[in-house]
């Protein structure tokens, strides 16, 4: 044999086992996580976590997110659409991922805003006003503030609630949660159990309908 | 085939394992970050910066075969070690944490990967650079006979 023909042979022995083990990864986490959605399905739902949508719903469509997070906000509208297009077909849960610095602030307005029964209208909210308050080279989480009454929230009773200790809980449920499930970067999408493997709305769009084929 | 041949088609053989290595590493270290999606630690980025560009000399060095390759790939490999075992004594808690380089995002001393239960990144990082240096350092005892 050539030596040409060696490392040839080898670059292109290499680059297959590379996408061989791409394959057997992703197959394996795939399995792993559906083990889990049947046996410990509360690694993807919790008691506490925020859903939207009918409790017939056979499609879990989970969000591991965090309200800084740009391509959480550019999702929020997409995920949205799906839900609108697929009426009482899809139930969205809410899981929390704070990555950014200082998000931690932002989940806790979101669930003090549970009390008052606005939790959708505050995060649709925030996501809009997002860029104001979250930029990258200059955020000022102080300036959320201006866009809350949108809502028609009580700010005095959001300022005390977003202190409760439980919420801190929730927080850190919901990040171990996220590392059980290889959850790194956000949004992280799971579909009854399935985590989106390829990222994009295209692909979140598919891996819903295929869910959905299933069932219904 | 001549005495001589046979000791350059040899030569040849040692860069090339050279270089399956540091390919081998350079797409190990792919699949943790980009596949697996193990986020690289400062330290982590450090050693690759010096794994990556072996791909591409060692694989320049084969074709045609130039003995000048250590002088190239010897130094890259040296530095790589380096931080490869200095990584390999944080992980393994010879240095303490708190003399660490890097403290956002990704800490250098927790363990995410353990194969077969003792291989960690930071010493598969540690065996290839050992095995690249040491593979050059006996194409240089050769050469220089």
């Amino acid at each position: 044999m050539k030596k040409q023909h060696i490392v040839l042979f080898s670059s292109v022995s290499l680059i297959l086992l590379f996408v061989l083990g791409i394959y057997i990864y992703k197959n394996y986490q795939a399995q792993r996580l559906g083990f889990m959605a049947q046996e410990n399905a509360s690694v993807f739902v919790r008691e506490y976590s925020q859903t939207l949508g009918s409790d017939d719903a056979k499609v879990y469509l989970i969000k591991f997110s965090d309200p800084a997070c740009e391509t959480c906000a550019a999702f929020h509208p997409f995920v949205k659409q799906l839900m609108g297009a697929n009426p009482g077909k899809i139930k969205l849960v809410i899981r929390y991922a704070p990555f950014h610095d200082g998000a931690d602030y932002f989940v806790k307005i979101l669930e003090a805003s549970k009390n008052q029964g606005k939790y959708w209208e505050t995060l649709d909210t925030m996501y809009k006003s997002q860029r104001y308050w979250a930029s990258h080279h200059n955020p000022q989480p102080q300036r959320i503030w201006r866009f809350l009454p949108r809502v028609g929230l009580d700010l005095d009773k959001i300022r005390t609630d977003m202190k409760n200790p439980d919420i801190v809980g929730i927080i850190n449920q919901d990040l171990a949660d996220a590392k059980t499930l290889n959850v790194r970067k956000t949004p992280g999408f799971f579909v009854n159990g399935k985590p989106l493997s390829r990222f994009g709305y295209q692909q979140l769009k598919e891996l819903v309908d295929y869910e959905i084929n299933k069932y219904y | 085939m001549t005495i001589e041949e046979k000791t350059s088609n040899s030569d040849w053989v040692i860069v090339f394992i050279c270089w399956l290595v540091a390919s081998v590493s350079t797409l190990g270290s792919l699949f943790f970050s980009e596949i697996m999606e193990l986020a690289p630690c400062a330290l982590c980025w450090y050693q690759r910066i010096f794994m990556f560009p072996l791909v591409i000399i060692l694989l320049i060095g084969l074709f045609p075969f130039d003995k000048n390759i250590i002088k190239y790939a010897l130094p890259l490999a040296i530095i790589g070690w380096g931080f490869a075992f200095y990584h390999y004594l944080l992980y393994s808690g010879i240095i303490p944490e708190s003399v660490q380089p890097c403290s956002q995002g990704v800490s250098c001393s927790e363990t995410y990967l353990d194969l077969f239960g003792f291989l960690t990144i930071p010493m598969l990082s540690l065996i290839s650079f050992s095995i690249i240096i040491g593979f050059l350092l006996i194409l240089r005892r050769r050469r220089s006979k």
